[in-house]
């Protein structure tokens, strides 16, 4: 058994230095960028511990280390026996932290030369105050090559101290930042459950934590993170490796966990908390419509916020008496009935002509209709009807008999907005083990094969449409109840963009993971007009929701959450990996143990040659 | 022409008429005439753009004859969609194999079923694919993309074969195949053919098609130019000078 072995440096200082030089030069663009769009400064404000540490600091600091960490991560090569990592890589990560560091002292002498401020409004002296710390030139550029230097190091290290200890150290700087970040929502909860004097014991009154209490609550999470080291992975991997009725088992337990949350966590919660997850819901709803249409028939719809607003639409017209040509004056729950059929026949008049085009094509001709349907409620000709710009207020709430939902009472919407995400849920899933289900992927893998096969795919698409488009007009008729109102702006293409986004983040074609992308981009970073837990953030959502979505092609393709059937295929995989070795080449198989008497159950390598 | 026009005394299975077709207004397909007979191994020869894809498309009714008849058992079905077809004992195994790659090998498998609603029916013809294509069976929840290319092709005729075809239209079955693979596919496609089942192959490998089947078309720029015995085309100068790569 001969084991390769990857180059080896002679010492410290034989480096890559190409390479080293390429992550420097990304570590100082990335920093000079995040200045340059504003981060630092607009968040300079927001102390994270009081008076030593500003999100604004943290944002900048980030980067050294996040870019000191990925420079000195190595490449384990199949076969070849990875080098231990030490001295070597932590040379790299303080070098790509220097260079970092002394091109962030280029902009501040280029801050400190020239005016730019006319095409970069970020050129201010405010920046340039916030990089020098006020203390002028001379020392801003020393402390800037100096911290970035020391963290890159630290990212770097982060590859050399013993993995349990990397696992504290992340728990812990994670668990501050996310406390401070989430002051907001973290007291509204504590509200919730009684706990003020602690939330009023943690923070400073200004906001951020106290010294003190950064002391305390990391060694606090020190011993958490201690204490569960490897219990999480093992619980993780047992759920994993269960099969069958007992995995069956155990994700009905899961699922019945995640309802009894769903449905006891927004008693206890407040306006702020149960709002962002009305809004979570709301978005949710329109991610499941959508992953009907992209993820399962795969047709790239980019117009989908047209039936959002039909929905809106339908309901203000049906319920509101500011109705200006026709107001019924309806009850929420009948309108919903107009709500179907309308949403049915816009579904089948975008479809119709549109389903014959594919890919791109598709693409840009529901962009057009997507905008044509949001300026056709603004236009002057349908004015009359529709209200035009000024759109149709004073929508009533849903009379439930027993209660009333409207928006200022968030959590009532939140539970009209679960019954709705339930429905969606429930459907989505039957119909993606149904006949059409199969039909729509058949269609989303090979259009023309699917019809030689026999499946009528024209129908199947519009079936697509039609689904996506009900669920959507669900949405925006719950959206106008709560807001009471509806305008044409709501229904802005951006939020057919952030809903794709939503989908594809999530991972596309799977409802576990649609649901995780909406809590973690609409939640977590806000919908395009809702604040999200990360209220600082909200001037930089998109470029967030840009740079997440990059990443996520890059690495990990299938999305947060990979579909069951994406999860198997990879243990599959590994198991024929595992089979070949075993069956192969007996030299390797270390763990002997009764499998090794069976026969291997998939053979790869056996009848290739037949 | 005539009502039934048959050699052997029987009705064709499937059958074209004097077909034309055109794409926009460019003329495909020439007054052809083909049929093939219940059991028959048949091949359709020609170069590139003479019409084969197309007639397989019409054959299918995924294109339709601008006149002339494409007749299923006696029927006239120029107007049929091609579900009708496929229920009917149509099936194509596309070229390229073309296989649903993202899905599984049983999806693949059972999507080729798609219009059937007998349960039992499936089941049992899905063990007989398994009889058939043991390695088939082995890779069922593997991801039909990984699999190899000799592989693909199993899983591709495998998934016609669900539909319970009584004529399967191969497009181009040695096409993208490793050379040893391609004489395992033709055997393959021999053994299927021996089991009872009407073949129509399109192909470009005149050689190999010519030496398993029964008879053969020679189709050039939409025309039918050759249209004889497997052993009388086989013996033609012009096509030995054209396809076979003897002149």
């Amino acid at each position: 058994m001969s084991t390769l072995t990857a180059p080896m440096p002679s010492s410290a200082l034989d480096q890559d230095w190409k390479k080293v030089l390429r992550w420097g030069l990304i570590c100082g663009g990335a920093l000079i960028a995040l200045c340059l769009v504003g981060m630092p400064v607009e968040l300079d404000r927001r102390e994270i511990i009081e008076r030593y540490l500003s999100l604004g600091y943290v944002s900048v600091v980030l980067v050294p280390i996040a870019i000191g960490w990925v420079s000195a991560s190595q490449v384990v090569l199949e076969g070849f026996e990875s080098r231990k990592q030490g001295l070597f890589d932590l040379v790299t990560g303080l070098v790509v932290g220097v260079i970092g560091g002394g091109l962030l002292s280029l902009l501040m002498v280029a801050l400190d030369s020239w005016n730019l401020r006319d095409p970069l409004v970020n050129w201010s002296p405010k920046l340039f105050r916030f990089l020098t710390y006020e203390n002028g030139m001379g020392f801003g550029a020393g402390a800037w090559i100096v911290t970035c230097g020391v963290l890159g190091l630290a990212g770097a290290s982060l590859h050399v101290m013993p993995r349990a200890v990397r696992r504290i150290v992340g728990i812990v700087t994670l668990g501050l930042l996310s406390l401070s970040v989430l002051e907001e929502a973290v007291s509204d909860v504590s509200e919730g459950f009684g706990l003020e004097w602690l939330t009023d014991l943690i923070y400073a009154k200004k906001g951020g934590l106290t010294l003190t209490s950064t002391i305390v609550v990391g060694a606090v999470m020190v011993v958490i993170a201690a204490l569960t080291n490897g219990r999480v992975k093992a619980v993780t991997n047992r759920y994993r490796d269960m099969e069958g009725v007992e995995r069956q088992k155990a994700s009905i337990i899961l699922f019945a966990v995640v309802a009894v949350l769903c449905i006891v966590l927004p008693m206890f919660l407040g306006k702020i908390m149960n709002e962002l997850l009305a809004n979570v819901g709301l978005f949710l709803l329109l991610a499941l419509g959508l992953n009907i249409v992209v993820g399962l028939a795969g047709l790239l719809d980019l117009g989908y916020v047209a039936f959002f607003a039909v929905g809106g639409y339908t309901t203000a017209v049906l319920t509101s008496p500011n109705s200006p040509w026709f107001a019924p004056e309806l009850h929420f729950g009948f309108s919903l009935i107009f709500v179907v059929i309308f949403a049915i026949i816009v579904g089948l008049v975008i479809g119709a002509p549109v389903i014959r085009m594919r890919g791109d094509y598709l693409a840009i001709v529901t962009l057009g209709f997507g905008e044509i349907i949001r300026l056709l409620f603004m236009s002057d000709w349908l004015g009359p009807y529709f209200g035009g710009a000024q759109g149709i207020t004073n929508v009533p709430g849903v009379d439930l008999g027993f209660a009333t939902v409207k928006g200022t009472d968030p959590r009532s919407v939140f539970y009209l907005v679960l019954f709705f995400c339930v429905i969606a849920i429930y459907v989505s899933w039957r119909l993606q083990a149904s006949r059409l289900g199969r039909a729509w992927m058949a269609i989303r893998e090979d259009e023309q094969v699917a019809e030689a096969m026999g499946i009528n795919t024209v129908s199947a698409k519009l079936m697509a449409f039609v689904v996506g488009a009900v669920l959507a007009a669900f949405s925006g008729a719950v959206l106008v109840a709560k807001v009471g109102s509806v305008f044409p702006t709501s229904f802005m293409i951006l939020i057919s963009i952030i809903i794709l986004v939503v989908v594809i983040v999530g991972g596309m074609g799977n409802i576990a993971g649609v649901m995780v992308g909406s809590f973690v981009l609409i939640g977590v970073l806000g919908g395009p007009k809702q604040p999200g837990l990360l209220q600082e953030f909200q001037n930089f959502k998109l470029l967030i929701y840009g740079m997440l979505l990059v990443f996520m092609m890059l690495k990990r393709p299938e999305g947060l959450v990979p579909s069951a059937r994406r999860s198997r295929e990879l243990h599959q995989d590994e198991f024929l990996q595992d089979a070949w070795l075993k069956g192969d080449k007996p030299g390797i198989d270390d763990d002997a143990d009764d499998e090794d008497a069976a026969p291997v159950p998939v053979g790869d390598g056996g009848g290739e040659e037949e | 022409m005539s009502e039934t026009s048959s050699t052997n005394g029987a009705t064709a299975l499937l059958e074209f008429r004097q077909v034309n077709t055109h794409y926009g207004a460019v003329h495909i397909l020439k007054d052809v005439d083909l049929a093939i007979y219940p059991g028959e191994l048949v091949c359709l020869l020609g170069g590139n753009a003479s019409g084969k894809s197309t007639t397989l498309k019409t054959l299918l009714g995924m294109v339709t004859p601008t006149s002339g008849e494409v007749v299923l058992d006696g029927e006239v079905v120029n107007d049929k969609p091609t579900s009708y077809r496929v229920i009917n004992g149509v099936t194509m195994v596309p070229e390229n194999r073309r296989l649903f790659k993202r899905l599984s090998v049983k999806e693949n498998l059972e999507l080729g079923a798609y219009l059937r609603n007998d349960k039992d029916g499936i089941a049992e013809d899905l063990e007989k694919i398994y009889d058939l294509f043991p390695r088939v069976k082995e890779r069922l929840s593997q991801k039909s993309g990984t699999l190899s290319g000799g592989e693909q092709q199993m899983v591709a005729i495998g998934r016609a074969l669900m539909s319970r075809p009584r004529v399967l239209l191969m497009d181009e079955p040695s096409m993208g195949l490793a050379p040893a693979l391609v004489q395992q596919n033709f055997e393959l496609i021999q053994q299927i053919h021996a089991d009872g089942m009407a073949i129509f192959m399109v192909e470009q490998n005149a050689n190999m098609a010519l030496s398993i089947a029964d008879r053969g078309w020679v189709l050039q720029t939409g025309r039918v130019v050759l249209d004889d015995t497997a052993d009388a085309l086989m013996a033609n100068p012009e096509l030995r000078a054209s396809y076979l790569g003897e002149g």
